[in-house]
């Protein structure tokens, strides 16, 4: 078992005065994927937004055993942290070619980004095609690749997710997800990923946790819940 | 608890009131002057009240209307020979008129283009009043001189007792006018308005029938103020309507307390006397003082906003519960 | 002719003025949703600095560097200590803190420099250009520096890292941070940037205007309405809005109104943009309502 490269204890989180996560324990493996599922409102979104100090949060996070939990958000994604909030979060009035550059806007290191704008236009040729247009012009599918490229422009190496798949045709979240797959086993970057299409996270996760009410209720190697047909039609509708 | 609050409040009013009566038979001319040129600004002031304070459309141009309403009254005056009694009211109807007809666009405008509208209109006015086509009415930049008016019926007071008493009956009237409205049906709707203007309208509030009115009857309380001051001052000409004028009465509204009608008591005192602390500190400190109202004011305005938004009414209030609280407790 | 050519040139100089100030007012907005009303007297107590600077016996080309840093400056600290703390606050709240401003500003100028009008003198010289009498040197190098800071603006926020991510911090703040952007000094930079190019603005009309604490009253009122009619989330939509209004004044105020109701123009073109088109005339975004 690697060690694991992000570690949350007794996560807690709140909305203005509303309680939103009442303590969540997980962690993803340094190299590993984690899916974190669960239904509609059970707080999955709010977890990311919570580690990304989007939201007011209390709780031991940790980074490579460093504790986050008190940084801001841009600190915590000069960590090396990247985030692709739900809505995809693009610059849209930006063209593609710019969003990117926001991406490496934090790096020093000219040579080693103007390899990682070919090594994502190779993975996302579309983007290329589309380098000079305006962001929000480009469609649902084509966002989300812009916006986990503008994340990977970042060289994270913890990959948080919320929801890639919302709002896509099935042959364009399979892309994605080929290409998250990718990313994951060539380049070692961690993944964390909130998903509502249960089946295609544990597919592609090796560890998965169960949110439900702002709490974890069940966690565990990704195989076992779904090989599990009671957990499955309890939890996971299917 | 509502009873003593209540109690104390009347006490407050009654001490106000009688002061304020007894104030002409004591005072000097000019500090009834200055008494009446308080009970004016006071009166803009529970105008702008009405519409920044509790229904949230916020003016910086109501000098406008006080200048709608001095010119009219002093044109009604001079060139029309009505009686100054008789010219006020009529200024105030046109200022209701002006008002109401700004409300439209105003609807429109929103927030913070509608601070910028209200910018441009007191920031144009002067020039406004200095347009050649008018000059037969209002006089061009030498403006229009008025005579003061007597006591009526022989009464044995003299013109500045008289007038300040004539400014006293209006600022009376109008704040018990204003505080019934509040009070009321219309003032919650304002307020609703002001607060949740979706939910408000949801409610069955005609939100642009509110809104356009309450600009006209804040525009006309400016008139008031106006007229009453043409006749108080004896003329009316161009720069004293312009910028600084509007700017002073977001200054008295914002010191007295956004939606306190009683703070307006002392917005007015306040911007009366600063300048005029001021204009007597040049006299000891030279030319340089005259940067001092500017500076109050400035600090003033983001101090309030800072540490007690809702001005001396609200600090007043906030230190009155506590008083009373502690009172309570150490019983 | 002779007579309208020297209005319309006369215009573009005043209008150069307006502009930039419209640009600092966009910049400003584009970033808070929020109107600067003390981007006039910020840009008058710069040019009361440079006066003094020069009074002193700096030339004038360093002095008005040295004013352009300074107010850079100074824009930095006021986000920084005066507008941050209420960044949260309503609208009412900031119209106040900026008119606060405004007055802490005109008055800081009236107890350094006085109160009278003074002159300010102008680097571009007395001989007049293109041998003729319609445009005097200052008015020529009034729009020449205009244009020379709108290119050198759009350039910085075109091409430049930095303009680019405050750009997006305008647009997207939390996005913006996901990135690593440290937003709240991209707040403070573009108040930084908008003081420096209104204090440009302020030693460009000064020559013109003359200086007095009151003179950018006038001057904010046309860029207001400049930059409304450009489209006020649209920096050079503004910019543009500017000129034609520069030159609007002009030939309205001769040909239809009068000079000295010119201000009045100001307040019609407001007024008539917010209610037929508020998003001006290149604005994309419809003003929000809710």
């Amino acid at each position: 078992m690697s060690p694991a490269i992000l570690e949350v204890k007794g996560l807690e989180a709140w909305y203005g005065p509303v309680q939103a996560l009442h303590g969540v324990d997980f962690e993803v493996e340094d190299g590993g994927v984690t899916a974190v599922l669960g239904a509609n409102g059970a707080g999955k979104t709010t977890i990311l937004r919570a580690l990304s100090g989007l939201i007011r949060r209390s709780g031991d996070i940790r980074f490579r055993g460093r504790p986050i939990g008190a940084l801001a958000t841009e600190d915590i994604a000069r960590l090396g942290i990247a985030h692709v909030p739900d809505g995809r979060g693009t610059f849209t009035d930006l063209t593609v070619e710019e969003n990117l550059r926001l991406g490496a806007y934090v790096r020093a290191d000219r040579q080693a980004v103007r390899a990682d704008f070919d090594r994502v236009f190779g993975l996302f040729p579309r983007l290329a095609e589309r380098r000079r247009q305006q962001a929000g012009t480009l469609s649902g599918g084509e966002q989300q690749m812009l916006a986990i490229a503008r994340a990977l422009l970042m060289r994270p190496s913890l990959l948080m997710l919320d929801e890639p798949s919302f709002g896509l045709a099935p042959l364009v979240v399979a892309e994605i997800f080929r290409a998250l797959g990718g990313i994951n086993r060539d380049e070692g970057v961690s993944l964390l990923i909130v998903e509502q299409n249960a089946s295609l996270a544990l597919d592609l996760a090796d560890h998965a946790v169960l949110i439900e009410t702002g709490g974890v209720a069940l966690s565990g190697p990704s195989r076992a819940i779904r090989d599990d047909d009671a957990v499955r039609r309890a939890y996971l509708g299917y | 608890m509502a009873g003593r609050n209540g109690a104390s409040q009347i006490v407050v009013a009654l001490a106000v009131a009688v002061f304020a009566l007894c104030f002409p038979f004591f005072a000097s001319g000019y500090h009834l002057y200055q008494g009446a040129q308080v009970l004016i600004l006071a009166i803009a002031l529970l105008g702008l009240n009405l519409l920044t304070g509790f229904n949230g459309q916020i003016s910086l141009g109501h000098g406008a209307f006080f200048a709608i309403g001095g010119y009219g009254t002093a044109i009604l005056i001079t060139k029309f020979g009505l009686p100054y009694w008789a010219a006020i009211p009529l200024a105030s109807v046109v200022c209701f008129g002006a008002g109401f007809l700004f409300g439209f666009p105003a609807l429109r405008f929103g927030g913070l283009y509608l601070a910028l509208a209200t910018f441009a209109l007191a920031v144009a006015t002067p020039q406004m009043l200095v347009y050649k086509g008018f000059d037969a009415y209002t006089g061009g930049a030498m403006g229009l001189q008025l005579s003061k008016p007597h006591a009526p019926f022989g009464l044995p007071l003299s013109a500045d007792q008289w007038l300040y008493l004539f400014c006293l009956a209006f600022a009376a009237a109008l704040y018990w006018a204003a505080s019934n409205l509040v009070r009321g049906r219309v003032g919650r709707a304002l307020i609703a308005i002001r607060d949740q203007p979706i939910a408000a309208e949801t409610m069955g509030v005609d939100a642009p029938l509110f809104k356009t009115t309450c600009f006209g009857v804040s525009a006309l309380y400016a008139g008031v103020a106006g007229g009453l001051s043409a006749i108080v001052v004896g003329f009316v000409s161009p720069e004293s309507f312009g910028l600084p004028l509007s700017l002073a009465f977001l200054v008295g509204l914002v010191v007295g307390g956004l939606a306190s009608l009683g703070g307006m008591l002392f917005g007015a005192l306040f911007i009366e006397f600063v300048p005029n602390i001021a204009d007597q500190l040049t006299v000891s400190f030279g030319e340089s003082a005259k940067a001092l109202p500017g500076a109050v004011y400035g600090v003033l305005l983001i101090l309030v906003m800072a540490v007690a938004p809702l001005g001396v009414a609200g600090a007043v209030k906030a230190a009155a519960g506590a008083a009373r609280r502690a009172f309570s407790s150490s019983r | 002719m002779a007579e309208f050519l020297h209005l319309l040139a006369s215009g573009l100089a005043l209008g150069g003025v307006y502009a930039i100030m419209a640009l600092a007012l966009v910049m400003i907005y584009q970033a808070t949703q929020l109107i600067n009303f003390a981007q006039g007297e910020m840009a008058m107590f710069s040019t009361y600095v440079a006066w003094k600077l020069m009074d002193s016996g700096w030339p004038y080309w360093r002095a008005f560097a040295a004013t352009v840093i300074v107010s850079f400056i100074g824009g930095v600290i006021i986000e920084r200590v005066v507008v941050r703390p209420f960044a949260r606050a309503p609208i009412l709240t900031s119209v106040i803190v900026f008119i606060g401003l405004a007055f802490i500003f005109n008055a800081l100028a009236g107890y350094l420099y006085g109160y009278s009008v003074t002159s300010f003198d102008s680097p571009f010289g007395g001989r007049p250009l293109f041998g003729s009498g319609y445009m005097s040197p200052h008015e020529a190098g009034a729009v020449l520096v205009s244009l020379c800071v709108l290119a050198v603006v759009y350039a910085f926020f075109r091409f430049t890292p930095l303009g680019l991510a405050m750009r997006a911090a305008a647009q997207n703040p939390v996005s913006s941070r996901l990135v690593g952007i440290r937003v709240g000094w991209m707040l403070a930079l573009g108040w930084g940037l908008a003081a420096a190019i209104g204090s440009i603005a302020g030693m460009m009309a000064a020559p013109i205007v003359y200086l007095d604490p009151n003179m950018m009253f006038g001057i904010l009122l046309y860029a207001f309405a400049g930059a409304v009619l450009g489209g006020i989330d649209n920096p050079f939509g503004a910019a543009f809005g500017g000129f034609a209004v520069g030159v609007m004044e002009n030939l309205v105020g001769a040909y239809v109104v009068g000079p000295e109701v010119k201000l009045s123009v100001a307040l019609a073109i407001i007024i008539a943009v917010l209610v037929w088109r508020p998003s001006g005339l290149f604005g994309r975004r419809l003003v929000a309502r809710v």
